[in-house]
């Protein structure tokens, strides 16, 4: 396995490095939740699909962590697990309607809904806050109360460790029988239902899961910023978790977070430069991305370990 | 709810069916022939708008004679059409035919994203509102009720048009019977001497001038703000999932169904407006997945 030592240095950088330098922290805590999210969207490109209304997962669970600290003040990590049940039982219920679909409608489906959510959000206002979103007061994190860098520290290491088992869950799923099954929608559907296996159900598995985890980023998340805003689940953050999903590389977990964290620093940095244009700088690199490198970064990454590693045999 | 109000109701939404369906068939158009769903369609649609309402502006500021203002909205879409409908084609799509359809998906997503920005870098991000034409054409009293003509007479006439004009371009003319073969069978039109590459690039071009019509047409009586091509796109497409893709007739009357149901919403429950449109399309397509006037097809995995 080429990523392992990719893998151990991302988690080292990411557990260290804002110790030192404090204002990395909320970018390395938004990047791996990003990461999660992308990790979702990846597990549909595993069945061959990809859908552009994931944010609705991650601004649906913000939601969810915003209200149940409002009305409930709940702890943290309540608050995080409440957030992602949200989104799985919000994945459960929309996943019975589009897992009948594929490739364009199914894509386009996900558009439909997340516009759904993203407009009831914003007229909505008096129970929303509208376009301006909802305050999430922090809580108090696994009994104790934080100021906010210690919040921030114990967000950092707690989405660390989150992130970490979430991509060995991911792996071990993709090798697990209902993994490879998943693996098949996109191969050969057919001869997946030839074998007695429901293509549907396979298929809803994978949609929650992947709900799941948006959901899972999406609570941390907001916890971090300490707001939702309904432009959380607009289109355009959908077609960036789709986008960091191809940069990263969509064959392996560790893509996920590789892309997120490149692309939340290129981000920090681009976006002041070329304000107004981040959308056109996004599509464009998308494109090259496509053509010129379509296993993303960690195809890069492992090409370049594998020619150091073969030598002049390569 | 009187009956007044019911007839305003019911001109609300064939005008707004009108211009739902000129940008959907030009979806639909494209998809039939290129086997693509081209994401980037909501953008022809909002620069369609904007040009037409740049027209508008020329028009009123130079003195120029008004009844260029009806022509210009046309010459507005079919230059929107031929350049960045044709850019678009020759640069990329013709190069993506064979690729995986996640991946055609992907590029077109990014070729909206692209254009949403260059939109808003050539025209800002204040809203534009022209309706010079509007108020140009007067407007009609039936049957108790005030319209305006744009709306009542030169939408529902220019979608009509539209539909006939394609049904015999389709059906009667070299070229479309051409544009027909290659829909159904690419690789066979090809042996047979078509030239699906020039096929294409028309196709291309007309879907998307079709597209940046409807947004031109709709200038005069909405006010174009960024982030429109996205809404558009993504109701076009409820409107030619809802009739099965690639139906060009079928497409007519499901936007209208569409456009109808969402103009009583908005009298009658204006909070599930923005509802209206997917609650249709997502009950068709629990009893009909293929769509409404689509035969069942087997999927091809």
């Amino acid at each position: 396995m080429r990523t392992r030592g990719l893998t151990v240095l991302l988690v080292a950088a990411g557990a260290t490095l804002p110790i030192f330098i404090p204002w990395l922290k909320t970018p390395v805590i938004l990047a791996i939740n990003n990461g999660l999210a992308v990790l979702g969207v990846l597990v549909l490109i595993r069945a061959g699909q990809v859908s552009f209304g994931h944010a609705m997962y991650v601004c649906a669970s913000g939601y969810a962590v915003a209200y149940a600290g409002r009305f409930f003040h709940l702890d943290g990590v309540v608050l995080i697990l409440a957030g992602t049940l949200a989104s799985i039982v919000l994945g459960a219920l929309i996943g019975l309607f589009i897992v009948r679909y594929r490739a364009i409608f199914f894509g386009m489906l996900n558009v439909a809904f997340s516009m759904v959510l993203y407009s009831i959000l914003v007229k909505f206002s008096t129970y929303t806050g509208g376009s301006d979103g909802m305050r999430v007061d922090r809580p108090p994190f696994a009994g104790f109360t934080f100021e906010r860098s210690g919040f921030e520290t114990t967000l950092l290491y707690v989405s660390i460790c989150i992130a970490v088992l979430a991509a060995l869950i991911v792996q071990r799923y993709f090798a697990s029988a209902s993994g490879q099954a998943l693996a098949a929608i996109k191969t050969n559907e057919t001869r997946l239902e030839y074998l007695g296996i429901s293509a549907r159900r396979v298929f809803w598995g994978g949609y929650v899961a992947s709900a799941a985890l948006c959901g899972l980023g999406g609570s941390i998340a907001a916890l971090a910023q300490g707001l939702v805003t309904p432009e959380t689940g607009y289109w355009v953050r959908s077609g960036e978790l789709v986008f960091i999903a191809i940069l990263g590389g969509s064959s392996q977990a560790i893509g996920a977070f590789l892309g997120a964290v490149v692309f939340e620093f290129v981000r920090l940095y681009a976006a002041a430069y070329v304000t107004g244009a981040w959308q056109l700088v996004l599509g464009t690199a998308l494109i090259v991305i496509i053509f010129a490198a379509p296993s993303g970064l960690v195809g890069l990454v492992t090409r370049f370990g594998r020619g150091r590693a073969g030598g002049h045999a390569s | 709810m009187n009956l007044n109000l019911c007839l305003t109701a019911i001109c609300d939404g064939v005008s707004s069916a009108a211009l739902l369906y000129l940008t959907a068939l030009g979806l639909t158009l494209i998809f039939g022939v290129m086997r693509i769903l081209n994401v980037a369609h909501g953008s022809l649609y909002a620069f369609g708008g904007y040009l037409a309402a740049t027209f508008g502006i020329v028009i009123a500021q130079r003195g120029l004679p008004p009844a260029l203002a009806l022509p210009a909205l046309v010459v507005a879409a079919i230059i929107v059409g031929v350049l960045v409908g044709g850019t678009l084609e020759v640069t990329l799509l013709r190069r993506i035919l064979d690729k995986d359809p996640i991946l055609q998906l992907i590029i077109t997503f990014a070729v909206f994203m692209i254009l949403e920005d260059v939109q808003r870098l050539i025209w800002g991000s204040q809203p534009y509102f022209v309706s010079d034409v509007v108020n140009q054409l007067g407007m009609t009293t039936v049957l108790g009720i005030t319209y305006t003509n744009y709306q009542l007479f030169v939408l529902p006439v220019m979608a009509l048009v539209a539909f006939l004009g394609i049904q015999y371009f389709l059906k009667r003319t070299r070229l479309g019977r051409e544009i027909t073969a290659v829909t159904h069978h690419r690789e066979v039109a090809t042996a047979l001497g078509v030239n699906a590459k020039h096929v294409s690039l028309l196709t291309f071009i007309i879907g998307a001038s079709l597209g940046a019509l409807g947004g031109a047409l709709a200038s005069p009586t909405t006010s174009l703000v960024p982030g429109i091509g996205a809404d558009v796109l993504v109701l076009s497409f409820a409107v030619i999932a809802t009739a099965g893709l690639g139906q060009l007739a079928g497409s007519a009357v499901t936007a209208l169904v569409i456009g109808i149901a969402r103009a009583f919403a908005v009298y009658l429950m204006p909070e599930i407006e923005v509802l209206v449109p997917y609650l249709i399309m997502v009950l068709v397509l629990l009893v009909r997945p293929q769509g409404l006037f689509a035969a069942a097809e087997v999927r091809r995995v």
